[in-house]
């Protein structure tokens, strides 16, 4: 398959508009098509213009670290990570089958660049928060670690466990990026998915999930920076289209 | 052993940059000092086990080395997909260690008792299991489980480690091998943990031998293999359900015709309160229940019978059995002498109060019979 790619070809589908026709190349029953779209604005611009990381800093320990917890319609990021350079275009056709290390649901086991295997909901942002306490006991106080969730996925209980502590503690490295396509079945009320977060120290903000300036400007903020939130964890809410 | 297991524990946050421990508020108070020395690292999450668990899995993302701890059903049972997927299915090691072990908090009712988690955890691929019998054995299980999560991230194993309010009189060094407690020629008895000391009394002037473990994953399969071929018969004490360990038993013994009986707390449900010597008994698992059961095993094995190969499970009805058996239908019959009807319509009925001997029957357990 790469050796059908020209060079030209081989170039564009590295730019954002080059991202769906990757996306054309995972053949095979992939189901959760409008998921992954929802993710594919915010996942570009993460990993274009945000993230302190690159396929020749995998193992680096100062790298920030990028956590997709709705791992189902993985197609956007399997694209922006071939698009990256994390593994080679040539992995993106045969997407579930046997012989690929591309599933339905992400393997951090089989997937260079993938930090956590998800699937199953409401486990990224636990793991993130035992993650943003870790590399702070370390010593490692620069990178940050992202948190990619659904609106839909915070149904989960196990999310309101970290939600409250991660508030409660302050965690100025942790930023949860919220996708609102308005999918969880009874919502959040009035206050929206911000007022699920209004507890202990976090801050938020929502940005159009198709704006990559607003959702740039609004990702490379750090807690510390912002002086908003005095340390505490970040929620960015990513509005995009409903579902239906 | 929950001291020996905090006690340790502190000496390893002391000693260890990596070493790290997560709380769900029990035992919090045992590591107050410690949390105050090295707050990054002694973390209490309140009552979130399921959090515990992941931020446990999100510790060893950061190359740190994870002890996680609470009370049994809470650690393995509530959080049980977080281990799963956050520390198993993630290459994530960590080190679990339980507090109130199958019936330990008799009082307290099945809210409290998971003799169900040693199964559970031998679902999870990696894990080790260790269920020491006395205090002295929870350091050395403890070093060298933390030793064996390897460092900044690399890829090292998990350890459960079962703690429990029971324990012998006196420690047995500590070994992954079987030891054999003394010698025998008609069988080979596994005693794990804290049961050791009851399967002693129990066969006392039996010819069977008595072969120790504080870690049953992975199980001594050469170890049994070598004490069980030339009577080809094995009984498994274990203080946790009944047959945790039949399959390892099974593997060990491939190919080789052997006979198995497997002692451990059963899956029924009491619904009594009590001491744990009390639901010891009921189970079966006091000296004097451990002993009808092998008696009666080996008199079925060797005697009339003496000549079938089988695989015998829990309940074993045999004559004195502690256990409650159906004996015809609408009828059951508890250490061989009561005999009850089952209750009609709702509600409980107490066949006999406060007598022990006899389990109380439930209505939908009635059905069954």
């Amino acid at each position: 398959m790469r050796g059908a790619v020209s060079g030209g070809t081989l170039a564009f589908m590295r730019t954002y508009a080059g991202l769906p026709a990757l996306m054309t190349l995972l053949t095979g029953d992939e189901k959760h098509g409008p998921s992954a779209t929802s993710t594919l604005d915010v996942l570009w611009v993460l990993y274009d213009q945000v993230l302190r990381i690159s396929p020749d800093r995998l193992d680096d320990p100062r790298r920030d670290r990028f956590l997709l917890s709705k791992g189902h319609g993985p197609a956007a990021y399997y694209a922006v990570l071939a698009a990256k350079g994390f593994f080679p275009e040539s992995w993106l056709p045969g997407f579930g089958s046997a012989g690929s290390r591309l599933g339905y649901h992400p393997d951090r086991a089989l997937v260079p660049g993938v930090e956590i295997s998800s699937g199953s909901l409401g486990h990224g942002l636990p793991l993130g928060v035992g993650l943003a306490h870790g590399l702070l006991a370390r010593g490692l106080v620069v990178p940050r670690v992202f948190v990619l969730v659904g609106d839909a996925e915070l149904d989960e209980g196990s999310n309101d466990e970290a939600i409250v502590y991660a508030g409660a503690v302050g965690l100025p490295n942790l930023t949860v990026i919220a996708v609102d396509n308005r999918s969880s079945r009874y919502g959040f009320g009035p206050g929206g998915i911000e007022a699920h977060f209004a507890v202990g120290g976090w801050s938020a903000t929502r940005v159009d999930g198709r704006d990559h300036g607003a959702l740039a400007a609004a990702l490379r903020v750090t807690s510390a920076g912002a002086g908003s939130a005095a340390g505490g964890p970040q929620l960015v809410v990513a509005s995009v289209e409903g579902k239906g | 052993m929950r001291t020996a297991f905090a006690e340790t524990a502190v000496e390893l946050l002391d000693e260890d940059p990596l070493a790290a421990v997560v709380l769900a508020e029990i035992s919090a108070d045992m590591f107050a000092a410690a949390a105050a020395r090295h707050p990054g690292r002694v973390l209490n999450v309140g009552i979130r086990e399921q959090l515990m668990v992941s931020v446990g899995g999100g510790l060893a993302l950061a190359g740190l080395r994870p002890i996680l701890h609470s009370y049994a059903p809470f650690l393995v049972e509530r959080a049980f997909e977080q281990v799963k997927l956050d520390l198993a299915h993630q290459g994530l090691p960590a080190v679990l260690v339980s507090s109130g072990a199958s019936y330990d908090a008799a009082r307290a009712g099945r809210t409290h008792q998971a003799p169900e988690d040693v199964a559970l955890m031998d679902t999870v691929p990696g894990f080790a299991v260790h269920v020491p019998g006395h205090p002295a054995e929870v350091p050395g299980l403890l070093r060298a489980a933390v030793a064996a999560l390897g460092s900044g991230g690399s890829a090292g194993s998990s350890s459960y480690i079962r703690l429990s309010a029971q324990a012998n009189a006196t420690a047995m060094p500590v070994s992954r091998s079987l030891r054999v407690v003394r010698p025998g020629s008609r069988a080979v008895v596994v005693a794990v943990g804290p049961l050791l000391d009851p399967v002693l009394s129990a066969v006392a002037g039996l010819d069977v031998a008595v072969a120790y473990a504080a870690t049953v994953r992975p199980f001594d399969r050469a170890g049994l293999r070598a004490l069980a071929a030339a009577s080809g018969t094995v009984v498994l004490a274990e203080p946790y359900l009944a047959g945790t360990s039949a399959l390892a038993v099974a593997e060990a013994m491939g190919g080789m015709p052997y006979r198995l009986l497997a002692l451990g707390v059963p899956r029924r449900e009491l619904r009594r309160y009590g001491t744990p010597a009390d639901h010891a008994r009921m189970h079966g698992l006091d000296p004097a229940g451990i002993r009808r059961s092998v008696t009666g095993f080996l008199g079925s094995v060797l005697g009339r019978r003496g000549a079938a190969v089988r695989s015998v499970g829990w309940p074993v009805p045999v004559a004195g059995d502690a256990a409650c058996v159906p004996v015809r239908a609408g009828a059951v019959t508890c250490q061989g002498r009561d005999t009850l009807r089952p209750p009609r319509g709702r509600g409980v009925t107490f066949a006999s109060h406060n007598d022990l001997r006899a389990p109380v029957a439930q209505p939908d357990r009635a059905a069954a019979f």
